[in-house]
């Protein structure tokens, strides 16, 4: 129900555009430091990985695609989501779990605003639009994070690196696989959102609505991810 | 009523929580202009009757009307417009803790009212003017003290200024002097022409503020009348809340 009334309440007017724009500010641009980090790691480990593997069989030449193919399918969608679901779900559950238990979301209500469109439709909107953003971030930092391991194994050029890197991808691998964060953002979004109004019991219930945002909304993302992989092979089969 | 549309009216209102009526069969008026203290041991629906008002409860059975609107049931466009007509003073404030005083209570204007910013900060002022924080309009919440704060949510209370206005515990947790404050800043409203319906324990601050009186005990109104006619009640309830002089 929850869920449901998020979804239908997107797409109708009025739309909270500066709240929408703020939360896009604090849920997105301010994630980017820890997804582009984090991926530049992931980048550099995957590669390091993948060297070994592929050595073995003289096929170093692919670990720049195998790498880029790897983050864009899979590894930089699901890392994103993952790590948002810490970052994000984490601070949505706590902050409306707050407002909660200190009557703030009565008061919005009490000033005659529609506290679920004021708050979650906003956040969910916000995570819509931030997760793609995010996960291409993820994805640049990943395979650049490839070439930093890359260079110092073997010296490889950017180049050639980036050549090699974007041979085997084409474009609706990386729509699919990208916008496909988006059903990562609205389950974040709105699971946070569904703990942190429902938060009873005081600071106590505050931290338990953050611990069960981030838990539940990551088995859920790993779950509905599953889901979405099948979905993606059956709508783009050239993505295989 | 002499035919004058009630301010506020409780029909026959019943609220279930955990089992329990804590408003069992209530019906009541209160009339415009008219000021009326809710009174009752802790857990008897004093809070729950303000919220009902406000339309963030709904009962489980019966009618609430605001100025001749029905609340319970009503769709949420037209909840929205009743509760512009209602300020509610929250217990513990309830500020916005994300954005300053003045943004607090520029709050309701910037939704309901198409006034630019200059006649905004102007209202706003004037609003914390009358509060006594005139001077206070870019502190953020956490850098004020529980009466300054409780003046605060009052200046967002009235800041449209609603023909009704609800409050819950105005003096909990303030000192005798700050607790005085408070109830001299509602007589002024009530006498302004501000319906008020207040929660409190606090006695001499009911005496003060309410003409007439109203004292709840097990979902029932066991008690009702000015406070010199409370005082001849022989319930031992009664008796022993009008002796008290605690300061809630």
């Amino acid at each position: 129900m929850f869920a449901a009334r998020a979804a239908r309440d997107l797409f109708r007017p009025p739309y909270e555009f500066s709240e929408i724009l703020k939360h896009l500010y604090e849920l997105g641009a301010r994630s980017a430091p820890l997804i582009a980090v984090s991926g530049l790691a992931v980048g550099v480990v995957l590669s390091m990985h993948t060297r070994a593997t592929l050595e073995r069989f003289g096929a170093e030449s692919m670990i720049p695609a195998g790498l880029a193919m790897a983050l864009i399918r899979e590894t930089g969608p699901l890392t994103t989501g993952l790590l948002l679901s810490g970052r994000i779900g984490a601070g949505i559950g706590a902050e409306l779990g707050a407002m909660r238990v200190t009557e703030q979301i009565d008061a919005l209500e009490a000033s005659g605003v529609d506290s679920f469109r004021y708050l979650v439709v906003t956040r969910v909107a916000a995570c819509l639009i931030a997760f793609p953003l995010l996960t291409t971030i993820m994805n640049f930092a990943g395979i650049y994070g490839g070439y930093l391991a890359e260079t110092l194994a073997s010296g490889m050029s950017l180049q050639l690196y980036s050549q090699r890197a974007f041979a085997m991808i084409d474009f609706p691998m990386f729509v699919a696989s990208t916008l496909k964060t988006m059903v990562f953002g609205f389950i974040i979004a709105t699971v946070s959102s569904y703990f942190g109004f429902r938060t009873t019991q005081g600071t106590e219930g505050v931290g338990r609505a953050s611990t069960q945002s981030v838990v539940v909304s990551s088995i859920l993302l790993i779950i509905v991810n599953v889901l979405l992989v099948q979905a993606i092979f059956v709508l783009f089969p050239s993505v295989r | 009523m002499n035919g004058v549309m009630p301010a506020v009216r409780f029909d026959h209102v019943t609220t279930v929580l955990g089992g329990r009526a804590v408003l069992d069969d209530i019906s009541f008026d209160i009339a415009p202009g008219e000021s009326v203290v809710v009174l009752g041991k802790s857990g008897t629906g004093k809070s729950v009757t303000l919220k009902t008002i406000m339309g963030l409860m709904t009962p489980d059975a019966g009618q609430v009307f605001v100025e001749g609107e029905q609340v319970t049931d009503a769709p949420r466009h037209v909840l929205s417009e009743i509760r512009q007509r209602l300020g509610f003073l929250f217990q513990n404030s309830a500020l916005f803790d994300s954005i300053s005083v003045g943004e607090n209570v520029a709050f309701p204007l910037r939704r309901h009212t198409d006034c630019d910013d200059a006649k905004i900060e102007e209202i706003v002022s004037g609003k914390l003017a009358q509060v006594g924080l005139e001077s206070d309009y870019d502190k953020m919440p956490s850098q004020l003290s529980g009466g300054m704060k409780k003046r605060v949510g009052l200046a967002r209370a009235i800041v449209l200024d609603p023909p009704i206005l609800l409050v819950d515990e105005p003096s909990a947790g303030l000192d005798p002097i700050t607790g005085g404050e408070i109830d001299d800043l509602l007589c002024a409203l009530r006498d302004q022409g501000t319906t008020l319906v207040m929660v409190t324990h606090n006695i001499p601050s009911a005496r003060k503020v309410a003409r007439r009186l109203m004292v709840l005990d097990a979902g029932q109104i066991v008690a009702e009348g000015t406070a010199e006619e409370l005082d001849r009640s022989e319930l031992p309830l009664v008796q022993t809340f009008m002796k008290s002089e605690g300061s809630g």
